[in-house]
């Protein structure tokens, strides 16, 4: 009987993603905006029924329980946030820009009045102005008792506009002393008194009463938190205030009494909090791509968690040979597990084992290197700290994988391995023997072998084998080949040729001018090349067997990688802002696929990750991802959004661009949408039906065609293009069906079980940018 | 501006002691606080909190409850007796045993004809007041258990007492109690631990009360119910205090904390009405005890000695002085009197007084060593002072006025007191010598006692009209009076030379120049005159400074000018100081108009030497010595400084209640 807050809804990029909130599952996804979701709420009308606004000018109305659209209704501006209220019923209440004012950083808040008519699309004409000067934060307005006020904080001032009298009051809190950050950030409104909660800069909350008087309005100073109150929520009852910040504590406020109840340790900062209408629930949602799903005692009943973005991938993206999964730095101290195939966290492994603590410019551990064994037994991993500061603290940290506890072990931490930073590690390929090899900045590589069985009570430990120099240069990268019977050291301009086992200088092979940036020894049949790239943008080949340059190329390389399971080579190059990927096999001059402006910007990082069951694709230019599929990160932050011109430090992570090269992608970056989670369900659903990857591109034969040595490469037939296209076409539409399937699969659940309520989740745009890579569920395996 | 040599003292171990009552009356706007040591200061509302009186302490005294009633001030403490204050004279008017034990509150009826005190036996005890005396009434109550606070009903029918664990409302016509509010003891104690009710108020329609669970619980007058309970703090609520239109309330607390709570409407503009707890001020380190609503401040004051006010913004329309938080932590008289020809320093502590000696011969350096002058009796010193010769030292406390010869030779110095002062001299507010050291001036309420001193003895000669504030160059002698009247006696002549104009602010201090005979009075809203007393009215330069008004960074400080001096070398200069900063100003330069800056010491001396004349101004404010208790000038161009840092007051202050910064 009693209402079960069944479903969750979060804005998610330009879809808005139905989640179950007991199975913690992704249920379906409301699609069809064509820009970044900026609010979600529920028709006050029809519990069963659901507004969401975009950037993109439109509303839409939907009935999320079965993933319907209902209604269209098109503003014109691109919408901020969105409100609704009980009490005006066919008004929407929208943050726009002011019209007035060209300068777009300038809000204002207007009533929509809704036409009542049948049709899909509606065009709304009637906007009434308000209130103006709105802060774009969404969580800075809200609706006060039975919707007879609104209030809305920015900068330094609250506005209280009451529809009765059409006359706001405003309330300016006391500037007392120098330095105070008084700053609002977040309102929300008592629902059933006449109090308004306001969030401040200082980590204070003030509750504000008798605001209708011009200076006798007084307020109550709640202060828990020490930095920013994100977000605020009062409980439909009125009885208890949540409010969360960056420390991820939510705190319980008890509304009359001066308690209050703490939930700490929820991960990363608290960027959104919402009560389900029954307040039986209450949903945070984390900076970290993370929402927790809250009973009302407090108790943390689902976790939905998608992919960790940090600050940056520190760690190249390096995948666990046992269990398959990508691994990168996710929490800061932490190594998570990402299953690709899953698209789901698999665990986080705590590195650094040290309780994070959140402080402004505290300097943290950050774990910063880690590679794997051939088998996914042994994992080494550096972590370092000090930044900023010129002494940095760097430690070496060998694991083992312990079979009982399915976890990596600590097997042996090396502090200060080196003197100076490290700049690569690599394990030794295969399991006949355990060797490590890192190099630094201070000037020596190391190989570090695992003991013999005798050596400690505790099982062998890591100790350091050989400490190797060459002519006081910095080493900067280290490659075995695949037997291992070689290892490459570069050293700035030279690359240096050992033989592991005697630790004896085999050879130097070098091709000025420009320092050696990536390092690569080539697989199964083309082992015998080495290949390099350079800053002076060169692409050398060596053959190792004559010692000589085979062939060199002059691109403007960014990034090279080996697929371990063919002789293939994938190379990355930035020209005019813009990527280009090309993959080729070393003894082939001829690239095997090519595809010209893949996404803008640099790409960060990328790696081949290994199928799980091989394709049987005959298609010659997709042949090569028939065994592995290639993932690779970029700078999202380029310039994808003309709008914003703020460009943000922290560079937001991993959106994984699928190999899929789509024109339809490439739209979508254009207006400013990251990739999405779309494409990624594209590739999981698809796996087996995956479309021939048929993309030429005429920018690498003629970047080729121009380079010394000459290599020649043929001009596929446009045809070919034409066709694969089509094919691509089908398979996208085969695909559609298939999700289809599945939402039916769904509805059916959901009418099974209770009538639902479900609850909005609104960002702000820029916070939608940087969050929505979440990865939040995974499409269950079709 | 000139270069003085500084003699900084900071061995003066002057010990502000802690606020334990406080009563504000709002027909007068005066507010009285008494203090452990059990004496009383009477401070000014009306003029910035201005410290008119100060009835001294006695040994053994406490006061634990304040109470006015119409212009006469009653105080009781745990010795059990019941005193009126003679605010005229400064001392105890009388003194009636209540027969009930220590009392630990009085309160007085709305209608101001009788007073309720109540008992450590458990007993509420009616006094009627008299004219001249209270008369006991009636008892009420009378079961175990002490009577810690007490509030009386605005129809005066009833009254709230404070007891252990509860509180009984009494009704006044049939003598019973009426109800019993059993007040719950707090989690945080164990439950054997007693609840004590430290505060009630007695609204119109609900009791209020304060209690060492740190909770103030609301209750329904009629049926005795608890209708809201505010959790205020993990330690005690010590005080209560209540505006006049029962609209907002404050509570002291253990932790040093003021929390208001306003009685709001639940929703805007219905009839519904809630007690919220709105906001929290902390201004002490210590117990905020006592707590006292002025209208547009609120007053506090506790275990850390100092006076908070605290000004309430929302009622306030405009910036002004009064809309800036104020600490009262000095006394705002001198308690430092300093020999100028002779080098010493006398420091007037209440139950005795410390005499520094210079024995070194150089000028620079003042080595100094102490004489202690016990006091006999139990009442505190009242004012004290030293003859510029360094031969003689009088002081005065309530029962009677002393009079030493010090006399030295060499190294030793010999304390003789001087016998047989004349009788109508008995108790003095205030104690001044001629600057020849030949007559000692002793005021009392109504006139200025004349005595002459000789080696032999002293003699008295005259007695002159009133005063509290006194000055004297040999030929005149100025004295204020808490009227802030002055008059100006001819000494040669022994009479009344003529009064100033009365302003409408008290007389903070003041001074009669040596040369010019110039009368130079600072008053406690910062104003200065300068009154020519040959010519019987003010100077050219007082009225320019009227005309061309102060600058405004002048006009904010907190603290009133203590006292006023000369430099002899220099006839222009005046120096005048209070507890944060002493200023020299220079007559002879312009006055700074509104828009210059104020203070510019740091700004003249970037400047070239030729063009600093222009931007100087009559003002030279140096804020070097903190917090000051004494700026005087002696005669070979040093000035000496007495400062008693705060944090030598803070750390002999006992050890606040034990507080989690962080954490939960």
């Amino acid at each position: 009987r009693s209402r079960i807050h069944k479903f969750l809804l979060c804005a998610s990029g330009d879809l808005v993603k139905v989640f179950s909130t007991s199975t913690e599952e992704w249920v379906h996804v409301l699609q069809g905006h064509t820009n970044v979701v900026t609010g979600i709420t529920l028709n006050p009308a029809n519990q069963l029924q659901v507004y969401s606004s975009s950037a993109d000018g439109t509303v839409r109305l939907w009935d999320f329980t079965d993933g319907i659209l209902i209604k269209t209704f098109v503003i014109g501006y691109p919408i901020a946030t969105l409100l609704v209220s009980n009490k005006h019923e066919g008004i929407l209440f929208l943050v726009v820009p002011a019209k007035d004012n060209s300068n777009s950083e300038c809000l204002q808040l207007v009533a929509a009045h809704v036409p009542k008519t049948l049709e899909q699309e509606v065009e709304v004409r009637e906007l009434s102005s308000v209130l103006p000067n709105i802060s774009p934060n969404p969580r800075a307005v809200g609706f006060g008792r039975e919707g007879e006020y609104i209030a809305s904080a920015e900068g330094l001032k609250l506005i209280v506009y009451f529809f009765r009298d059409q006359k706001p009051y405003r309330s300016v809190p006391l500037i007392s002393s120098k330095g105070a950050k008084n700053t609002f950030t977040c309102v929300s409104c008592h629902p059933k008194d006449d109090c308004v909660a306001t969030g401040h800069e200082d980590g204070k909350i003030r509750l504000w009463r008798n605001f209708n008087q011009k200076k006798e309005y007084t307020y109550t100073t709640l202060h828990w938190h020490h930095s920013v109150v994100n977000t605020l929520c009062f409980t439909p009852e009125g009885t208890t205030l949540l409010s969360g910040g960056i420390e991820s504590v939510l705190v319980q406020w008890q509304y009359d009494r001066n308690s209050k109840y703490i939930l700490p340790r929820l991960g990363g900062s608290i960027t959104h909090i919402s009560v389900s209408a029954d307040g039986s629930l209450f949903t945070t949602s984390h900076s970290d791509n993370k929402i927790t799903v809250i009973q009302s005692n407090l108790k943390v009943s689902a976790v939905i968690q998608g992919l960790v973005k940090g600050e940056a991938v520190h760690t190249d993206l390096v995948i666990d040979p046992r269990s398959k999964a990508l691994v990168l730095n996710g929490k800061p101290g932490h190594l998570q597990f990402y299953s690709l195939q899953r698209d789901k966290q698999l665990y986080n492994l705590d590195i650094v084992q040290q309780e994070y603590i959140y402080q402004e410019g505290l300097d943290q551990y950050e774990v910063v290197k880690a590679a794997f064994d051939a088998h996914g037994s042994c994992l080494a991993t550096v972590e370092e700290r000090g930044k900023k500061l010129s002494d940095t603290e760097i430690t070496l940290k060998f694991w083992d994988y312990n079979e009982t506890a399915q976890s990596f072990v600590l097997n042996t931490t090396v502090m200060t391995p080196h003197d100076n930073r490290i700049t690569s590690m690599c394990f030794f390929p295969t399991a006949e023997t355990t060797m490590v090899v890192t190099t630094a900045r201070d000037g020596c590589f190391k190989a570090w072998l695992l003991g013999q069985e005798s050596d400690t009570e505790n099982g062998p430990s890591w100790s350091c084998d050989f400490v190797g120099r060459y002519h006081d240069l910095q080493p900067t990268n280290c490659c075995f080949s695949a037997d291992g019977s070689l290892l490459a050291v570069s050293f700035q301009e030279v690359i240096t040729i050992w033989n592991p086992e005697t630790w004896e200088l085999l050879t130097t092979l070098c091709q000025p001018p420009g320092n050696i940036k990536d390092l690569c020894f080539g697989r199964l049949s083309c082992s015998r090349y080495l290949l390099a790239t350079t800053t002076k943008n060169m692409l050398c080949c060596w053959n190792l067997l004559t010692c000589s340059l085979e062939w060199s190329t002059s691109i403007a390389v960014t990034l090279l990688k080996a697929d371990p399971l063919s002789e293939n080579m994938a190379v990355f190059t930035l020209q005019k802002e813009q990527t280009d990927l090309f993959v080729f096999k070393p003894c082939e001059p001829r690239p095997l696929f090519t595809q010209n402006a893949l996404c803008v910007g640099e790409v960060q990082r990328a790696i081949f990750v290994p199928r799980e069951e091989p394709l049987d694709n005959c298609d010659e230019s997709s042949l090569w991802l028939n065994r592995s599929q290639l993932y690779f990160t970029i700078n999202p932050v380029c310039h994808l959004l003309p709008t914003q011109a703020v460009i943000d430090d922290s560079v937001a992570v991993t959106p994984f661009y699928l190999l899929l090269g789509k024109h339809r992608q490439r739209e979508q970056e254009m207006c400013g949408l990251p990739v999405t989670e779309q494409q990624g369900r594209l590739l999981h659903t698809a796996a087996h039906v995956l479309p021939p990857a048929s993309f030429l591109c005429n920018m690498f034969v003629k970047s080729l065609l121009i380079s010394q040595t000459g290599v020649k490469v043929e001009t596929e037939p446009s045809e070919q293009q034409a066709e694969s296209e089509k094919e691509e076409e089908e398979s996208e539409e085969e695909m559609d069906s298939c999700d289809a399937q599945q939402d039916r699969r769904v509805q059916g659940l959901g009418v099974e079980t209770v009538p639902l309520i479900s609850k909005a989740q609104e960002r702000e745009l820029k916070k939608v940018r940087r969050t929505d890579y979440s990865w939040l569920s995974c499409l269950s395996d079709s | 501006m000139g270069e003085f040599t500084v003699h900084r003292v900071r061995f003066f171990h002057y010990m502000p002691s802690g606020i334990c009552a406080m009563a504000f009356n709002r027909r007068t706007e005066r507010l009285a606080v008494a203090r452990t040591d059990g004496s009383v200061e009477l401070y000014s509302r009306t003029d910035h909190f201005f410290q008119e009186k100060v009835v001294p302490g006695r040994q053994q005294r406490s006061i634990q409850a304040l109470c006015w009633v119409g212009k006469r001030l009653f105080g009781a403490g745990l010795s059990g007796e019941i005193a009126e204050f003679d605010l005229d004279n400064l001392r105890l008017k009388f003194s009636q045993d209540a027969y009930g034990g220590p009392i630990w509150s009085i309160v007085c009826n709305p209608q101001g004809t009788h007073l309720a005190a109540g008992c450590e036996d458990g007993t509420v005890k009616l006094f009627e007041i008299l004219e001249d005396q209270i008369r006991f009434e009636r008892n009420m109550g009378g079961q175990k258990g002490r009577i810690i606070s007490l509030a009386w009903h605005s129809s005066g029918t009833k009254i709230a007492a404070g007891m252990i664990d509860m509180i009984k409302v009494f009704d006044l016509d049939s003598g019973n109690a009426v109800q019993r509010l059993l007040v719950e003891r707090g989690s945080r104690m164990q439950q054997s631990q007693e609840c004590v009710v430290w505060s009630v108020l007695f609204l119109s329609d609900i009791i209020v009360s304060g209690d060492s669970a740190g909770k103030v619980k609301m209750w329904d007058v009629n049926t005795g119910t608890l209708i809201k309970n505010h959790q205020v703090t993990e330690w005690d609520v010590l005080t209560l205090s209540v505006s006049q239109d029962e609209t907002s309330l404050f509570a002291g607390t253990s932790e040093g904390t003021v929390v208001q709570f306003q009685l709001l409407d639940v929703v805007l503009g219905q009839e519904e009405k809630e007690w919220v707890r709105t906001r929290t001020f902390k201004n002490h380190t210590h117990d905020v005890i006592a707590l006292a609503e002025a209208d547009t401040v609120i007053i506090s004051g506790g275990m850390d000695t100092q006076l908070v006010v605290r000004p309430l913004l929302d009622k306030l329309d405009f910036k002004s002085r009064d809309s800036s938080l104020l600490k009262i932590l000095f006394p705002q008289r001198s308690l430092v009197s300093c020999a100028k020809k002779a080098g010493l320093l006398l420091f007037q502590y209440p139950t005795h007084l410390e005499l520094w000696l210079k024995t070194c011969p150089s000028v620079h350096l003042m080595c100094l060593f102490p004489v202690r002058l016990g006091l006999q009796g139990e009442d505190h010193v009242c004012c004290s002072a030293v003859a510029p010769c360094g031969e003689w030292i009088a002081y005065s406390t309530t029962s009677g006025i002393r009079l030493y010869r010090l006399q030295r030779d060499n190294k030793n110095v010999s304390i003789t007191k001087v016998p047989k002062l004349p009788k109508v001299l008995r108790h003095a507010h205030q104690l001044c010598f001629s600057p020849d050291s030949s007559h000692l001036y002793g005021t009392t309420s109504s006139a200025v006692h004349v005595v002459a001193l000789t080696s032999a003895g002293c003699k008295f000669e005259h007695s002159l009209k009133p005063n509290s504030c006194v000055d004297s160059d040999g030929k005149f002698l100025a004295s204020a009076n808490s009227n802030s009247e002055i008059h100006i006696y001819n000494m040669h002549k022994l009479k009344a030379h003529c009064t100033v104009p009365v302003y409408r602010s008290g007389v903070s201090a003041m001074g009669i120049h040596p040369e010019t005979n110039n009368l130079v009075i600072v008053h406690a809203d910062h104003q200065i005159f300068e009154f020519s007393i040959e010519q019987m009215q003010y100077t050219d330069w007082s009225r320019r400074v009227q005309k061309e008004g102060l600058h405004h960074v002048w006009l904010e400080r907190d603290t009133p000018v203590i006292n006023v001096t000369f430099n002899p070398q220099n006839p222009n200069h005046v120096i005048l100081h209070d507890s944060y900063m002493f200023c020299i100003i220079d007559q002879s330069l312009p006055l700074p108009d509104r828009k210059s800056q104020f203070h510019n010491q740091l700004t003249l001396k970037s400047l070239p030497e030729a063009e600093r004349l222009k931007h100087s101004h009559a003002f030279k404010e140096c804020k070097l010595y903190q917090p000051l208790l004494c700026v005087d000038m002696l005669e070979n161009q040093s000035l000496v400084v007495v400062e008693r840092p705060l944090l030598d007051i803070t750390t002999n202050l006992p050890a606040p209640v034990r507080q989690k910064k962080f954490a939960t």
